[in-house]
């Protein structure tokens, strides 16, 4: 018997989930060695993106009735996207497992957990740059004022997932900067190529420091940075876990706020949202309103490691003069990599940071758990991925990890206290590495 | 499957290592076939020989079909289970064993990736030539099962020529180890020639014992590209005609060509209409004059343009290139049937050109490539099975190409195997005596027919094809 709930599912999944996209995949299993989630579970198929794909099919087709396994192959899905540049047909898995979630989200009641921790992010604090803000000032009294100590001492922290108390030990120190709102493109600065600052709400609170550096970075090669004060969170979270619409709206917002020809660049320093908004222009194609701008914007969108290369970080870099002596690697952002296919550039940077050596680590290119809000709703394999990313930083043993994206940076870090190694390594975004050694070498 | 009967199979392997959700079992429904799908019962990772030795004797009781899975990479459906019963997965025994120096062998369990064989005894200075396209997924004991070939094939051979010794559990629970780490063995029938190549029909592979042979210190890689696929097919037997036995010898079309470029982004060029890959190993020496050879016999018949690499890195993204043109193929239409029609080496130019006017005259889209120095193609049609109409078209075509390739002195499947999708034509290819004594030998080892039933052996023949000449 299939009950309602049962038959809105697969009505669902038909009026969401693209078929021609899952006839794309001829099922060769190419993509199985890049998956995280196959490797982590020795191979099993069930977790692999042909798995989900076939699963697709058959919810569509109703050779499946929704279930609990049905559901959780779905869920353990990173949404890293490792698949897409593993795949000869150039299947658009991405934008599956995306429909995917949207089809769910349409009939699904959530788990009360679940739906806590979207309520939280997507309604409030991801949707609004104010209460982000508010929610940061929070964060920042509770750090500040002691109470991170006292909470800590009494174990008020017990009550929570062991993940979660985790990720509140690797919370930023949050600075306190007046400057924080200021516009600089009131700074008279000569002119050499001027680039608009997506900030991203997570790299625009936790990460203010972070933000200033890259500023900071982007003026001493000479470009002239804007703030557009309109901007939102560019959707990415809601779009990967099946709020896409709300993504998409926030997508309008921001393109109108970065509409401007004076802009060269639209910058990024975090990777999950560096790729969304270069995605503006496939969510938006069939909006009339919206598609030609939209594809300007995603044309113009750019990370930040590629433009600093640009405009010559490379060259800056090569004039300090040290001794190589301590191992710097990077950790690949999922999406930065697999959606931009981005990974040469932040490489090439840290191969020149004088005093340094790059080493690759091992499978860099693998996700490391965090993904978003998964590592939040999935954290048993979040914590099994991760184990596997440390026992690699463990052989290598640099002084220093960078990453791309703060979610990969927030994981990284809960890795290292896990192994106990935070005395002997830093994890860092790669602009705050790079504004640190530019600093130290006068350069 | 009933309760108590699961029941039994965890009692064997351990609850977790039994895989029956819905999910999980529509994940094992399927290989890289396509059209067929079909749901088994039970999945079940077994940890040690032991442990499928219980499990085959509970399904030789009940008889429960078996089918024995790598990564799910077969493309003649031979992995799908298409009678029900139990999966068999190997992914908890995927050790190597041993590594024997003294006698340049490798001994490892079915599971092993086939890639980690290879990284694994190149960085011991030895080689292990097979490597068939799926390489970086495929297992040792699903090569082995089907006899794969690869880009190597001309010059090294295939799976079989490498299989010294295997343990086998046999459909009764018995188990039986043939070979052993010998260069000679005549005693008696040759029962691992038999078992490599059996599909899963015969036994379930527990262990396999691999000859090695040293790694070549040199190799280089050349391409050629061509005005037309004849020039290519007729550089390809000039080549084999002058003594020239290269590593790899494989051969791309334009459409192969465009789909692998929108891919890779390597830059093969977009006005040419085949192109050949060439590649020799051995001392420098010999691989400089070699291929220097091949190059200039490729000029002499008219290539375009022909470059060396100019780098290993570049060598291997040309082969990497090679390697995904069957699942790149898959970006033009929503689905593609591959054929595995193998000709004698000097029949290639004929055989290019046969599947070329079969194309036109069931106006269906193919594109070929494949390992043209060992006469192996794959011509691989571009279709829609949701298109009945055209499916029926591109069934004919590839009926005909069957038929083609078998008048030509070849055979309806070089590499892939005969799986359920090639069985209704095995008997054109080996006859009625043939079939028969297949069918005596089956029956003899497996007379409960619970070893991958439906494989090779088809329910239906299908009639040969009348060709009139002329046409």
């Amino acid at each position: 018997m299939v009950s309602e709930l049962q038959q809105r599912m697969q009505d669902s999944f038909r009026e969401h989930v693209n078929e021609e996209y899952i006839m794309d995949c001829m099922r060769c299993g190419f993509c199985l060695p890049a998956c995280p989630t196959y490797l982590a579970t020795n191979q099993d198929e069930t977790h692999s993106p042909r798995g989900r794909i076939a699963l697709m099919k058959a919810m569509r087709e109703g050779d499946v009735v929704w279930d609990g396994s049905v559901e959780e192959a779905f869920d353990v899905c990173l949404g890293c996207r490792a698949c897409e540049p593993a795949c000869p047909a150039g299947v658009q898995y991405g934008a599956l497992i995306e429909e995917t979630r949207v089809a769910i989200q349409h009939v699904k009641p959530q788990s009360l957990k679940e739906k806590g921790i979207r309520n939280v992010a997507f309604n409030h604090l991801f949707a609004d740059q104010k209460k982000m803000a508010t929610t940061v000032k929070l964060v920042q009294f509770y750090q500040k004022s002691g109470l991170q100590k006292i909470t800590r001492k009494i174990g008020f922290l017990e009550l929570f997932p062991p993940f979660m108390k985790e990720m509140e030990s690797v919370l930023p120190i949050i600075e306190t900067n007046k400057n924080k709102n200021k516009n600089t493109a009131s700074l008279p600065i000569p002119r050499k190529i001027n680039v608009a600052f997506f900030t991203g709400c997570l790299m625009d609170t936790l990460f203010q420091e972070t933000n200033r550096k890259t500023i900071a970075l982007l003026e001493r090669l000479g470009a002239q940075v804007f703030i557009p004060k309109e901007q939102q969170c560019c959707g990415a979270l809601h779009g990967h876990s099946g709020e896409l619409a709300k993504g998409v709206q926030n997508a309008r917002i921001n393109i109108d706020a970065f509409d401007s020809d004076e802009y060269d660049y639209i910058v990024n320093n975090a990777g999950g949202c560096g790729a969304f908004l270069s995605e503006y222009e496939k969510h938006l194609h069939s909006d009339k309103l919206y598609n030609e701008k939209a594809s300007g914007f995603s044309k113009k969108t750019i990370d930040i490691s590629s433009l600093l290369i640009k405009l010559g970080m490379s060259e800056l870099l090569k004039k300090g003069i040290a001794e190589s002596n301590s191992i710097v690697t990077y950790q690949d952002s999922c999406h930065l990599r697999n959606v931009n296919r981005v990974f040469l550039e932040p490489r090439l940077l840290l191969q020149d940071v004088p005093g340094f050596e790059y080493k690759e680590l091992i499978d860099a290119e693998s996700c490391c758990g965090s993904a978003g809000i998964y590592n939040l709703l999935q954290p048993e394999m979040a914590k099994r991925i991760l184990d596997a990313k440390m026992k690699g930083v463990k052989d290598l043993q640099p002084a220093v990890i960078v990453t791309s994206n703060p979610g990969c940076l927030m994981q990284m870090q809960v890795g290292v206290q896990r192994e106990g190694l935070e005395k002997e390594m830093k994890v860092l975004h790669i602009v705050d590495f790079l504004f640190d050694v530019v600093e130290k070498n006068k350069l | 499957m009933e309760e108590h009967i699961k029941k039994r199979f965890s009692e064997i392997v351990g609850a977790q290592h039994i895989k029956s959700s819905q999910a999980q079992l529509l994940a094992y429904s399927y290989d890289a076939t396509a059209n067929f799908q079909s749901t088994p019962d039970l999945v079940i990772s077994p940890e040690n020989l032991e442990e499928i030795i219980e499990i085959v004797k509970l399904c030789s009781k009940e008889s429960i079909p078996i089918i024995s899975r790598g990564s799910g990479t077969n493309l003649a459906a031979g992995t799908v289970p298409t009678q029900g019963g139990i999966v068999i997965l190997f992914n908890r025994m995927n050790q190597i064993v041993e590594l024997d120096k003294a006698n340049l062998t490798i001994t490892v369990q079915p599971g092993v990736i086939t890639q980690v064989i290879s990284n694994y005894v190149e960085q011991n200075g030895l080689f292990y030539p097979p490597d068939p396209s799926s390489m970086k997924i495929s297992t040792i004991g699903g090569n082995v099962s089907e006899n794969s070939g690869g880009l190597r094939g001309l010059k090294y051979g295939v799976t079989k020529d490498y299989v010294r010794a295997l343990t086998v559990v046999l459909p009764n629970g018995s188990v039986l180890k043939t070979g052993g780490k010998l260069a000679k063995d005549v005693a008696g029938y040759d029962l691992t020639s038999l078992l490599v190549g059996s599909e899963g029909t015969l036994g379930i592979i527990t262990e396999i014992t691999l000859k090695l042979i040293p790694l070549p210190v040199h190799k280089k890689t050349g391409i050629a590209y061509f005005h037309s696929l004849e020039d290519a097919a007729e550089t390809v037997s000039a080549i084999i005609a002058d003594k020239i036995i290269p590593v790899t010898l494989e051969f791309m079309d334009r459409g192969t060509m465009d789909a692998v470029e929108d891919f890779m982004k390597i830059g093969l060029p977009k006005d040419a209409e085949a192109m050949l890959l060439m590649e020799q190993d051995g001392d420098v020496e010999l691989v400089e004059r070699d291929l220097q050879n091949m190059i200039d016999i490729a000029i002499e018949k008219g290539a375009k343009s022909t470059a060396i690499a100019a780098s290993a890195e570049e060598a291997d993204l040309l082969k990497t290139g090679r390697r995904a043109a069957l699942s790149a193929l898959a970006r033009k239409r929503p689905t593609t049937i591959l054929e595995d029609a193998t000709v004698p080496r000097s029949e290639i130019a004929n055989m290019v050109r046969a599947i070329q006017a079969i194309a036109k005259k069931y106006n269906v889209q193919i594109s070929t490539f494949g390992h043209a120095g060992d006469g192996n193609l794959h011509p691989t049609c571009l279709t829609d099975v949701r298109d009945l109409e055209e499916m029926n078209r591109v069934e004919q075509a590839l009926e005909e190409i069957f038929h083609v390739a078998i008048s030509l002195g070849g055979t309806i499947t070089g590499e892939h195997g005969v799986g359920e999708m090639k069985a209704p034509y095995l008997e054109w290819k080996i006859g009625e005596s043939g079939i028969q004594l297949m069918r005596q030998i089956k029956q003899a080892v497996d007379p409960l027919n619970i070893m991958n039933p439906g494989k090779v052996f088809a329910k239906e023949k299908k009639m040969r094809l009348v060709i009139q000449h002329g046409e």
